[in-house]
């Protein structure tokens, strides 16, 4: 009988869950820059190329 | 000819072109942001995007008040033992090239630790380890390949600034509001009698009301604030209905499950809110790169340097500058006060703030303002007045900046609500009344629906999503406004002034004619390579003009300098300058640039230089003159004058010689006869223009520099669109006309279910979205169509 009454919470405990990472996700910025990161997703594969080595001249300039 | 263009930026590189590494570049600045790339293996910048480079500037000593610690302190976002954080604004921010070389310095620089691009506004944050790095050197850096950074006046004095998200915050609610309700209200739409659901009514109706409650207390709490302003100051605006909907809404919905009457309207009260922010929330497209607000702020540098009486150089900041102060001034910098000139030759460059498009060459002892550029070399000053009390500072202190056009603007949208606002209550009290004779205990039930169903949600949204969308249109054809409200505006004006230089007239492009005796080809050789060791603007300009001559060693060459050069190559002789230096004595006074030449003490001729007018100028012109008074202001002197009249409709009133402060009187005395003026101009010298204006439109050719603060950028190429623009935002204010047209016929048909007496909450959470949704369809199509027809 009383499921309902379970079902409710587990619903609401759900949907404020999602709520709370919401407001997190806002706070740390994460919309305050909608395009930026679309094109870095992009980038991977060039990155790993990069950590091969040439950690040395790196000062040179 | 093959088509050269050079690897790393792209310009032309046909006549001196470096190669290396196989690729052809335009100047050694260029190569070297390339072996720098290229040593660090940091070659996929090549590959993103083609030739996505800048050519890096000299900036010897420019950046010398990064030592300063008080001025660094003031721009960094961060500091704490060891790491610094800084956001640094880069306008040459363009394509993803640039998002992966600004976010992969630490390959260039082991201290930088990470660093975050934000392509929208342009900017790059920065953290680095201090230890063995500074500002300074960071910035020096990011000059050398290509990207420097932009620090203004205006970074000081902001320092860090406020992210707004409440918007987010509200919409994020509401919408979390609506949902759950909707889901909550589910089981009673379908009115399911039984025992079952009877039992757990409570539960769910008291759970819809929490979940309200948020909605209520804090994401309407907008439209409470503005509709508490506007009745104030008795003015009935849109949020007045909103309001008074939201509020009849929530307090009968409260009232019916208290007294188990019925579930209440929860779920449209959240919708409503939760719409009506989307649209708000569409309607606020920004562009973040792009600032309307500026002022003198964002030209001037933040740090100068200054002489201290020992003679010793240091790097002192702007508002610290005080009368009596020895400054230098570089090549290319902004003098920020007025001033006298001590030393060194000045060539200042005063387009910003008068429009004149000459550099003016000044002796020592001669007065100098700010705002004027020198081009020419170092200088020395001797401060007048501080940076506040300069001439084109106190132009700032005008009226204009202080008042808000926006506030003063009473919208479509607004001057609608009046008349609905009193409508509505009319009906509501009719149909009370009616009801009240009939049948009392329906009376409170319909007045409450009436006010229920005529909220004006679709109102409401159809202007946002019209404009938003139209925003957005305009903004990929390159013109970018600041808010919905200039579309408004932009379709009232009657009246239209344009500045001359740097408006109508391309800043980079002039047209020589030459009359006199034809040079014979030795005299065309010697005059070419007189002129290629010149670095004078107009010497330049006249070399690209003239044809391409074989480079020959000149024996005697000298530049004299406000006058013109001569040069001597074997038995021949010429003189290139003013027509004094050359010896003509004919000339008596012409407005236009002159240049003359003479060989042999032998007077040749005089090449002249007129403006070149923007590509379209006399048809845009044409096409405006049945619908708008036209006028052009100019700071400049009246020599075009003949060329104009012949260009434009006759109607076109010109007017030469204004000062920035004449031309604001002009516009305010067009206004004060009622005339609703738009004014499109470029440089500082029009701010006081663009902001007294209406609609002040600023022209830019390149819209990641800076244009005085307006309400519009319109990119130059788009000048001769400039007609169809406003008509776009003509047809805007139709779509929204029948929006609203489309609106009343919903509330019509909810009216009769309120005032009847059997408005039940299905209806309602039908009705609702319905009207908005339909209005947001038709406002996105209708305005796509027009967008569909611009240029």
């Amino acid at each position: 009988m009383s499921v309902i009454y379970v079902l409710l919470a587990i619903s609401i405990i759900i949907a404020v869950a999602f709520f709370i990472a919401f407001v997190f996700a806002v706070k740390k910025g994460q919309y305050d820059d909608s395009y930026t990161p679309s094109v870095r997703m992009l980038f991977e594969d060039e990155l790993v190329k990069e950590n091969s080595n040439k950690q040395i001249i790196t000062n040179k300039d | 000819m093959e088509h050269k263009t050079c690897f790393h930026c792209g310009l032309d590189s046909q006549s001196n072109s470096i190669t290396f590494d196989d690729k052809i570049f335009c100047c050694n600045g260029c190569k070297t942001v390339y072996e720098i790339f290229s040593i660090n293996d940091l070659n996929c910048y090549y590959d993103l995007q083609e030739a996505p480079g800048a050519t890096p500037k000299e900036i010897e000593g420019k950046y010398d008040f990064l030592d300063t610690k008080k001025i660094i302190e003031k721009l960094l976002d961060f500091n704490d033992n060891n790491t610094q954080i800084v956001t640094l604004y880069i306008p040459h921010i363009h394509c993803s090239s640039c998002i992966w070389i600004l976010e992969n310095l630490n390959k260039l620089q082991a201290e930088i630790g990470a660093s975050v691009v934000n392509f929208g506004n342009k900017t790059v944050r920065i953290t680095f380890n201090s230890e063995n790095y500074t500002l300074k050197s960071l910035v020096t850096m990011l000059s050398s390949i290509g990207y420097e950074p932009y620090i203004s006046l205006e970074d000081f004095e902001t320092g860090k600034k406020q992210i707004d998200r409440s918007l987010i915050y509200k919409l994020g609610v509401a919408g979390f509001a609506f949902g759950n309700v909707m889901f909550l209200s589910f089981p009673e739409y379908f009115q399911v009698e039984g025992f079952w659901l009877e039992q757990y009514k409570p539960v769910f109706r008291w759970l819809m009301f929490t979940f309200s409650l948020p909605v209520v207390l804090y994401s309407a709490q907008d439209y409470f604030i503005s509709a508490y302003k506007g009745l104030r100051s008795k003015i009935l605006n849109i949020d007045v209905p909103i309001v008074l909907g939201v509020l009849v809404l929530f307090i009968r919905s409260t009232a019916e499950i208290i007294f188990d009457l019925g579930t209440g309207f929860f779920d449209s009260l959240t919708g409503l809110i939760f719409f009506l922010l989307v649209g708000k929330f569409f309607q606020k497209k920004t562009y973040a790169f792009l600032s309307f607000e500026r002022d003198y702020k964002s030209y001037f540098p933040i740090g100068i340097t200054r002489i201290t009486s020992e003679g010793i150089e240091e790097s002192v900041q702007v508002y610290d500058i005080k009368k009596g102060d020895r400054l230098i001034i570089r090549n290319e910098e902004l003098i920020p006060v007025d001033c006298i000139l001590i030393k060194g030759h000045a060539r200042i460059d005063y387009s910003f703030v008068t429009g004149e498009s000459e550099a003016v060459s000044k002796q020592s002892g001669d007065k100098l303002f700010a705002g004027g550029k020198q081009l020419d070399g170092i200088i020395e000053i001797d401060v007048l007045k501080s940076v506040e009390q300069s001439y084109l500072t106190q132009l700032w202190s005008n009226d204009v900046f202080k008042t808000d056009k926006e506030n003063a603007f009473t919208s479509l949208t607004n001057s609608i609500s009046k008349h609905f606002t009193i409508a509505i209550l009319l009906i509501a009290f009719i149909a009370t009344s009616f009801w009240l004779m009939t049948d009392s205990t329906k009376a409170l039930n319909v007045f409450t629906a009436v006010l229920i169903i005529a909220c004006p949600c679709a109102i409401a949204l159809s202007a946002p999503f019209t404009f938003g969308n139209l925003l957005r249109i305009l903004g990929k054809k390159k013109f970018y406004l600041k808010n919905a409200v200039v579309i408004e505006q932009l379709a009232k004006i009657d009246t239209m002034i344009f500045d001359k230089t740097g408006t109508i007239t391309a800043n980079k492009e002039t047209t020589i004619s030459y009359d006199g005796t034809v040079l014979n080809e030795n005299e065309e050789r010697l005059l070419k390579n007189t002129l290629r060791g010149s670095n004078h603007p107009l010497s330049r300009t006249l070399y690209n003009l003239l044809n391409k001559n074989d480079i020959i060693t000149l024996d005697h060459y000298q530049e004299h300098i406000g006058e013109g050069i001569e040069a001597n190559y074997k038995t021949e002789h010429i003189k290139v300058g003013s027509a004094q230096f050359v010896g003509y004595k004919a000339e008596i006074s012409n407005l236009n640039t002159t240049v003359h030449i003479s060989t042999n003490a032998d007077y040749k001729g005089k090449f002249t230089f007129y403006n070149a007018y923007r590509k379209g100028l006399s048809t845009l012109f044409n096409s405006l003159k049945t619908d708008y008074d036209l006028a052009i202001l100019s700071g400049d002197n009246a020599g075009e004058k003949e060329n104009l009249t012949k260009l434009l409709p006759g109607k076109t009133k010109l007017l030469f010689n204004q000062k920035p402060e004449d031309k604001l009187e002009y516009i305010k005395y067009h206004q004060s006869e009622g005339a609703k003026v738009l004014m499109v101009g470029d440089g500082l010298n029009d701010a006081g223009a663009l902001a007294q204006s209406d609609v002040g439109i600023a022209i830019s050719e390149n819209v990641n520099v800076f244009s005085p603060a307006c309400d519009a950028i319109l990119d130059a190429s788009k000048f001769n669109q400039l007609y169809s623009y406003i008509k776009a935002s003509k047809s805007a204010i139709k779509i929204i006309k029948w929006s609203f047209v489309l609106s009343f016929l919903y509330n019509v048909v909810g009216l009769y279910f309120a005032v009847t007496g059997q408005l039940a909450p299905v209806i309602a959470a039908i009705l609702m979205p319905l009207s908005s949704i339909s209005i947001v369809v038709f406002t996105t199509i209708a305005t796509n169509y027009i967008g569909r027809h611009l240029e």
